[in-house]
């Protein structure tokens, strides 16, 4: 067991702050290396000339702070809570939504949330979405998801039998992300969910978009299933942008837990080509 | 392929020597409206009322720009994702409007409005937005400022690069890009 630790608000506030913003314009490394991989292997000329843009745009982005998308999407958090950590001044969910407002309105960043039935815009991009886990140990860990409304809106959970198997899970993934064609701002990280229940095969299928940009699962047969998808995919022609290519998609990601008997869920969930996301440890 | 270099309004000649494949460079003035705009917009046609512009030769660029910073004329402004707009564009493709931005695929009634009174979809390319809203040159909101980054801009652009997606002649640029690449790995 660790020790008692007090962890300020006020630090968490600020670090989602600085996450939001540093988000908003800088691209993670990993994401910038697959497609840099993806434009050496690329045949399609049209697929090169949209990643040209796509590379102009993270530069201009990263030097001018131009959010890389006009949707800046809703603040998506992961926080891992060690079970020792106490916070202190304050309530830790209102010092997250404090830091996601002043970074949207600090740094230019649209403000994207409404009302769902009169569509009202809230102004202030809140409330931000926190899937809280906790863990061992007395550190909190944050990962900043900036989720766009695009790549969002082609995911699905869907319960197949448990008689559809692995089979079942490959031919809906495909059959989905083609399609959703054009839609999510290929080239995709496409995250999977299965088992678990239905909501949490669908927190397993976004938290997957968030890992390392082509490291394979540790599990060799969801490693397997993951290049399958992947070949499968990338085989449709659809092509960065959707202008056609080699290059639908930069990787499948495969999260997976034990589920019902009578059950089989399964979650897709679609990061676009800038997939938006930063995390620090306190 | 063709590059033609366009300035709106755009006429029926300019729009039906445009096939599938083609790149635009398009200048001149544009009109932004989402999802919400629209909803406004074809109420205010069913019920006889004034427009925020008259449709007319007009392009419309589906787009809620991130908020200018002081002195730029805009954020970014990438396209949204169009087929959200379907139950829309046909109505104001009826009434004049020739040109719709944006990006992913629209519906077959979107294509055969295309067909009968000559308009064309624009594919821009989505999350390429710093990039994008470097052709805006002006803008300011003409109508519904409640709606934030919805409400309806009037953009002044140069050279916005664009692909000609559906065309008047029935062509789909996404589905012959897709049958050219199919099964090339």
């Amino acid at each position: 067991m660790s020790e008692i630790r007090n962890v300020s608000v006020k630090d968490i506030e600020e670090a989602i702050y600085k996450l939001a913003l540093d988000a908003a314009y800088h691209i993670p490394e990993d994401i910038l290396e697959a497609e840099k991989k993806a434009y050496e292997n690329e045949k399609s000329e049209t697929a090169k000339k949209v990643l040209e843009t796509i590379f102009e745009n993270i530069q201009v982005s990263s030097e001018e702070e131009f959010p890389l998308c006009q949707d800046t999407g809703l603040g998506i958090i992961f926080m891992e809570v060690g079970q020792d950590v106490h916070f202190t001044d304050g309530y830790i969910i209102d010092a997250i939504n404090n830091g996601v407002e002043r970074a949207y309105k600090d740094g230019y960043l649209r403000k994207s949330s409404c009302h769902p039935l009169t569509r009202a815009n809230y102004g202030n991009n809140l409330p931000a979405i926190v899937h809280t886990f906790v863990v061992p140990g007395n550190k909190v860990k944050l990962i900043f998801d900036a989720k766009g409304g695009g790549s969002e809106s082609m995911s699905k959970v869907q319960m197949l039998k448990p008689a559809d198997g692995r089979a079942g899970i490959v031919q809906t993934v495909v059959d989905w992300m083609i399609q959703a064609g054009p839609n999510p701002c290929p080239p995709t990280i496409v995250g999977v969910g299965i088992g678990g229940d239905f909501e949490r095969a669908a927190v397993m299928a976004k938290h997957a978009t968030l890992r390392h940009v082509g490291q394979p699962s540790d599990d060799p047969e969801l490693a397997d299933m993951e290049q399958e998808i992947l070949t499968k995919i990338n085989n449709s022609g659809i092509g960065p942008a959707g202008l056609g290519g080699l290059t639908t998609a930069l990787a499948v990601h495969i999260e997976m837990q034990p589920c019902h008997i009578a059950t089989l869920p399964l979650a897709i969930n679609t990061a676009c080509h800038v997939n938006r996301h930063k995390e620090i440890e306190l | 392929m063709a590059e033609y270099k366009l300035t709106t309004p755009l006429s029926d000649d300019d729009i039906i020597k445009l096939k599938a494949g083609d790149k635009v460079l398009l200048s001149g003035v544009v009109y932004t409206a989402r999802d919400a705009a629209h909803m406004r917009i074809v109420e205010s046609i069913k019920k006889g009322e004034e427009l925020p512009f008259d449709p007319k030769g007009q392009v419309i660029y589906y787009v809620g720009p991130s908020p200018a910073r002081p002195g730029k004329p805009i954020g970014s402004a990438g396209p949204t994702t169009s087929y959200r707009m379907n139950p829309f564009a046909p109505i104001l493709i009826e009434l004049g409007q020739k040109g719709m931005i944006g990006k992913g695929k629209m519906s077959d009634e979107v294509k055969e409005a295309c067909v009968k009174y000559k308009a064309c979809y624009f594919a821009s390319i989505g999350g390429a937005a710093a990039v994008v809203g470097k052709a805006v040159k002006k803008a300011e909101i003409i109508a519904y400022p409640e709606l934030g980054p919805e409400a309806v801009r009037r953009l002044e652009v140069e050279d916005m690069p664009l692909f000609v997606c559906y065309d008047a002649h029935g062509n789909d640029l996404y589905e012959i890009a897709k049958k050219e690449w199919a099964n090339k790995l």
